[in-house]
């Protein structure tokens, strides 16, 4: 199939239409992972460790079972254990080892908020009560936080069973490094030896948060023959399954998780962690259970981002060729092996045509909760890191950084650090309209300074299915596999509206549960728009196949010359005088003639499209506070095709508002116990409305060729460059480099004060 | 422990429930009443996703107790539209675009709803600062005060 | 698991016998904005919730000959809204003003802050620099005291069982006086104040200071006058010196601590900035009145 991008004149397909469930979500009527309630549900609750790193010596639940109102009491007994896996290590975040002891710690707790038992009970209170009653003893451990003192050979140790990967072979002691990833091309000694300048920098950057506004929820209930049936606020409910049911030994077809609307993921929630506790209790009392995490828990226990550190080394010839460059990253991965190294070598200096370069991660376990994706997993803090020094070669040799970007731009053939080639991408495009864009000459007033910074991310294709169906009266059925964070289901109407002809108003998306739907993917790394809207394209070109074989039936012609248009099934035969036959008309007519008109497809999608991001802020600095404030702020991408622009472009602006929290304010905060300090809204500070300005954006088209519509993904990109703009912003704004995120107000103040003391 | 029984008004509706005097009003509505149209998004007034109106004042339902709102008019976004006719400001959010996962939606509605019932013709900056108690995480706020403050405008033309 | 117990009493005399037959566990219940926080977080766990908001005379703002009383269940919101204490101790409403979100202010109560005794209370610097009095009812009868003698160390106020704060008095504010609160936080909004400064400033015929008096908030255990500022100030023009001068006692006065809100260097190097800042707008207000 050519997938022709020539075609500009949609009928829906770029058009702002509404979206199939905004009714819902304006009245209240929607439904989130916590509105589910069931008769006799009860309500469980977890323990969770105060220590970063201790072993377990006894839990005694005797008191809090005998709690009247107290249904079910479990700890790690009655979660299987799973054995280690063994090289060469596939998914690592699927590993049912780790998951199995992240899930309920077993010897040891290896986190501040570790689960290590739970309760179910008839009421909150009760439960909450009743985890008071639970006797821990701990035998307490030194802990480490950094990444770079936890390979130290005096670090403590948070596995004992776990040694550094090095390709054939692991290491002879145990060590909190479970591997690197690598990727080179060229010679790295040549090309620096070609450079007429050289920059090396450290950076540092400290975990964040996706910051999902609704906490992790699920109601599980289970029956005497082993089935299980989960409602949960998931990005990916068929993952979900897989991992409980792999976790806990049952049978996938037994398992039925349905995906309730869901208040943010952000990749944060494409993991189990209630789940199975909520399944095992349930199993155990015979009734269903229902665990909501409170806001502390989601701090405390489910995985943010990997902190990082940095060191970057680039060379640059005065004629603005980059020659080499060099990035060694240190990535905390929480508790449990699994940080997104690979995903970083893939993303670093990905722009840039550089003929000698290397890119070396490292995968460090500490005593934080084991990371999950966010947004481009392993990208952004490569970014800030590689973005600012590629910024300051660029002030170095007094190249307009716009400009340097486009002489070492990539194109299509070019190739990353992680061996992806470039296939059509937007990467020129983007620079161009940046400097045409006004914002790039605005003036800027005092104290204020603009900074810029490129980002990229490969997106994802993978498993997608869609099943579609012709109702009676012509209005169609799209049932998909894939939850919808961000208004999903409305792109997937879109493509179905343009592939069949007719009004949007007359189909209905449905995302479908396990049960009802093959397998699809997570909904993350923008796949669902691209793998999931290809998958609803195909099903409904089948469908229209079987109208087109229907009216070729029905006027007793051959189907080669039945062809589909604008909603009709016409007559291709020259001289004929057939009235074609509209989709109401074929559909009423199909049981009768046949059968039920469906269409389905089950795609493993490849040829995800590649997309950058650059992003201009403007920010204001208070000197005699080092208090930050964007002032001005524009994302250009470059989106393949924007099949719902106001979705494509609140991606670009919520992307860009994450950026400046992970820039100035989100971190996490922890006392010398390694116990978090910051477990809320309050001292975990994201952006509010009057933090920020309105985020203008430029949706640049460069279709991917590889999708019916050239899609790309748009949700990723903006966040990668966001945190390095505003760092830049601020660098530019008091004349100081600027290396550890975030720039809080007492990091500025005191770089301010150099540059003060500079002066004097 | 003992329950009191409460009685006010909400949405326009005569409601009694009884409560334990530790529950909030967020508790009270999405687990006495199964009103569930009010979000849970932290439990501590950082975050707004719980605001409802209560005696014409936006206030956050998990800092005010069900006790102690007998003869209280409470205001949620269940009862925000009039049967199926969108208020301006829900009908405004649909058109601009300004939700995508939709969990701070409630909040903000509430929010904006007393904002705009106090200062009629806010600035942006009034906005901004009128909603800083409502995180959203999805949408960069960019789209919501676009369309409050449309909504505002229609709602003055209407007026 | 203990049982919770709720009263609203409709007097303040009954409001202090069930406080004083409350036991350790009983707690005032105004706005709740504090209140309920910590019994969300399991910080506390009372036993019993006097609600004093339907108690008339704390839901009341009155002028009387030389104070305006404000009633401890007074709302911030409602607090805003009344012009005419707004135009006259525009300080004290800016810093109740500035706890928390609108949803918050719908709720929270200058008697709320005080009484929570957070060294990082917004209302309490402005309070201090307004000379404010507590108004204190009890078991052994009513009391008033000066409003720095409330905060005793952090979350811990000098009142004793059974008493609880029914008002709170302003003393009418002369001619050619004006007050101010600045706080610094690391967003526009809904952070607790890293410092915080309340000024009060009074302005002779000749345009030299008459009075002054500066408090810091959050950069020690508990909210505290600057001294040396009302030295520093009065019988002087508000001139480049002064002001060096200014921030260097407030620099001085502050024995603050590292958190996750703020730094000792940052605060301390803040309270200086944010006192010539505040000082300055005081003044202006002074001088336009």
């Amino acid at each position: 199939m050519i997938n022709d991008n020539s075609k500009t004149n949609f009928q829906w397909v770029g058009k702002r239409t509404r979206r199939p469930d905004g009714v819902d979500k304006v009245t209240g009527r929607a439904r989130y992972g916590d509105d589910m309630s069931m008769p006799g549900m009860l309500h469980c609750k977890v323990l969770r460790s105060p220590h970063a790193h201790a072993r377990i010596i006894s839990i005694d639940t005797s008191k809090a079972t005998a709690l009247k109102g107290v249904k079910g009491v479990l700890t790690s007994a009655e979660i299987p254990d799973h054995p280690l896996s063994k090289p060469p290590y596939a998914p690592i975040i699927n590993d049912m080892h780790d998951i199995s002891r992240n899930v309920m710690a077993r010897d040891k707790v290896f986190y501040d908020g570790h689960a290590v038992a739970a309760v179910a009970a008839t009421s909150e209170r009760i439960a909450k009560a009743a985890l008071k009653l639970i006797d821990v003893k701990y035998e307490i451990l030194p802990h480490v936080l950094d990444p770079i003192e936890a390979v130290h050979p005096d670090a403590p140790i948070l596995h004992e069973d776990q040694f550094t990967y090095l390709g054939g072979k692991t290491s002879e002691k145990p060590s909190n490094l479970f591997r690197s990833s690598v990727g080179e091309r060229g010679d790295l000694e040549k090309g620096f030896s070609e450079a007429d300048i050289i920059v090396e920098r450290d950076f540092s950057s400290a975990p964040v948060h996706q910051g999902y506004i609704e906490p992790l929820a699920c109601v599980a209930t289970t029956s005497e023959d082993g089935c299980v049936e989960l409602w949960t606020t998931t990005q990916g409910h068929f993952v979900i399954r897989a991992l409980c049911a792999g976790l806990l030994n049952i049978e996938l077809a037994k398992v039925r998780v349905t995906a309730s609307e869901i208040g943010g993921g952000f990749g944060g929630k494409n993991t189990i962690y209630g789940e199975p506790i909520a399944i095992r209790l349930s199993q155990m009392t015979g009734r269903p259970v229902r665990m909501v995490m409170s806001r502390t828990e989601v701090f405390r226990a489910s995985g943010p981002t990997v902190g990082s550190r940095t060191h970057v080394k680039m060379g640059v010839k005065t004629d603005g060729t980059i020659t080499a460059a060099e990035a060694e990253t240190w990535y905390q991965a929480g508790a449990f092996k699994g940080a997104p190294t690979g995903r970083a070598v893939e993303t670093y200096f990905s722009a840039y045509t550089i003929a000698n370069a290397k890119a070396t991660v490292h995968d460090v376990c500490v005593n934080r909760p084991k990371v999950a994706a966010y947004r481009a997993p392993g990208a952004p803090m490569a970014a800030f890191a590689a973005e600012a020094v590629i910024n300051e070669l660029a002030g170095r040799i007094g190249m307009d950084p716009v400009d340097f970007r486009l002489k070492n731009a990539v194109t299509e053939g070019d190739q990353s650090l992680g061996g992806s080639v470039y296939g059509s991408i937007g990467l020129i495009e983007v620079l161009n309209q940046t400097k045409n864009h006004p914002h790039y000459s605005a003036p800027l007033g005092p104290n204020q300074g603009r900074g810029l910074a490129l980002g990229y991310w490969m997106h994802g294709g993978g498993l997608s299915s869609v099943s579609s169906h012709l109702l009676d009266d012509g209005t169609v059925t799209v049932a998909t596999g894939n939850p919808d964070i961000g208004g999903s289901r409305s792109s997937m109407r879109v493509m179905a509206a343009e592939e069949l002809g007719i009004d949007i108003e007359l189909i209905k998306p449905i995302v479908a549960d396990t049960g009802s739907m093959g397998y699809s993917h997570l909904t993350a790394g923008s796949r669902t728009t691209f793998a999931t809207g290809w998958a609803v394209v195909n099903s409904i070109r089948e469908i229209i196949g079987k109208l087109c074989a229907l009216a070729a039936k029905k006027w007793e012609i051959d189907v080669a010359d039945v062809s589909w248009e604008a909603g009709q099934a016409v007559s291709t035969k020259s001289g004929d005088s057939i009235k074609p036959l509209t989709l109401k008309e074929l559909a009423g007519m199909a049981t009768k003639m046949g059968g039920a008109i469906a269409g389905h497809s089950e795609i493993n999608a490849g040829g995800a499209g590649a997309a950058f991001c650059l992003q201009l802020v403007d920010v204001e600095v208070d000197p005699e506070t080092g208090f930050v404030i964007a002032k001005r702020h524009t994302v250009i991408q470059d989106v393949g095709r924007a099949i719902s622009p106001d979705y494509v472009e609140g991606q670009m602006q919520g992307g860009a508002v994450q950026g400046i929290g992970w820039a100035l304010n989100e971190e996490y905060v922890y006392d010398d116990q390694g116990r978090l300090q910051n477990t809320g809204f309050l001292d975990y500070r994201m952006p509010v409305a009057s933090d920020v300005p309105m985020i203008d954006t430029v949706l640049v088209e460069v279709p991917n060729p590889n999708h019916p519509y050239g899609v790309r993904g748009v949700g990723e990109p903006t966040l990668v460059s966001a945190p390095a703009a505003v760092a830049n912003a601020v660098e530019n704004a008091i004349g100081q480099q600027m290396s550890s995120l975030p720039l809080s107000p007492p990091t500025v103040l005191k770089a301010c004060g150099q540059v003060q003391n500079a002066a004097e | 422990m003992a329950r009191h029984f409460v009685s006010t008004t909400i949405n326009g509706d005569e409601v009694e429930f009884a409560c334990q005097p530790g529950q909030t009003l967020l508790e009270v509505l999405r687990t006495e009443l199964g009103m569930t149209g009010t979000k849970n998004g932290c439990g501590s007034g950082d975050c707004g996703a719980c605001t409802v109106i209560v005696n014409d004042r936006p206030v956050n339902a998990c800092l005010v107790l069900g006790v102690e709102l007998e003869g209280a008019d409470i205001e949620t976004n269940e009862g925000m539209a009039k049967g199926n006719q969108l208020h301006p400001l829900q009908q405004k959010f649909l058109d601009h675009a300004a939700l995508q996962c939709g969990i701070c939606t409630p909040g903000i509605l509430n929010m904006a709803k007393a904002l705009l019932a106090k200062n009629p013709d806010p600035t942006e900056s009034e906005v901004r600062y009128g909603l800083a108690g409502n995180l959203c995480r999805c949408t960069g706020y960019d789209k919501i005060v676009r369309a409050v403050l449309d909504a505002a405008k229609e709602m003055r033309v209407n007026n | 698991m203990t049982d919770l117990r709720y009263e609203s009493p409709k007097t303040t005399e009954a409001a202090v016998a069930l406080l004083a037959d409350g036991g350790q566990m009983a707690r005032v219940f105004a706005g709740g904005t504090d209140l309920l926080v910590q019994m969300h977080e399991e910080m506390i766990e009372p036993t019993l919730l006097v609600d004093i908001k339907n108690i008339q005379e704390t839901r009341e703002i009155s002028f009387e000959p030389d104070f305006v009383r404000i009633g401890a269940a007074v709302t911030g919101a409602e607090l805003g809204e009344n012009d005419k204490l707004v135009a006259m101790w525009p300080g004290v409403v800016e810093a109740v003003e500035l706890i928390g979100s609108y949803q918050v202010q719908g709720r929270a109560t200058i008697a709320g802050n005080l009484c929570n005794a957070s060294p990082a209370a917004d209302s309490v610097p402005a309070m201090i620099a307004a000379k404010a009095i507590v108004c204190i009812a009890g078991p052994n009868g009513a009391r008033e005291i000066p409003v720095e003698q409330m905060p005793v160390s952090p979350g811990k106020t000098s009142l004793s069982q059974g008493e609880f704060v029914t008002s709170i008095l302003l003393p009418n504010r002369p001619d050619r006086a004006g007050d101010a609160y600045l706080r610094f936080i690391p967003r526009t909004e809904m952070d607790i104040a890293v410092v915080g400064v309340g000024v009060s400033v009074a302005i002779n015929a000749d345009g030299t200071c008459a009075s002054a008096l500066l408090a810091l908030g959050a950069v020690s255990a508990t909210a505290k006058l600057v001294g040396a500022a009302s030295n520093i100030l009065v019988g002087k023009k508000l001139d480049d010196n002064v002001l060096e001068a200014l921030a260097a006692a407030a620099s001085d006065a502050c024995s603050p601590i590292d958190d996750k809100r703020g730094t000792i260097e940052f605060r301390t190097k803040v309270a200086g900035v944010l006192a010539c800042r505040a000082a300055k707008i005081a003044w202006q207000r002074a001088e336009n009145n």
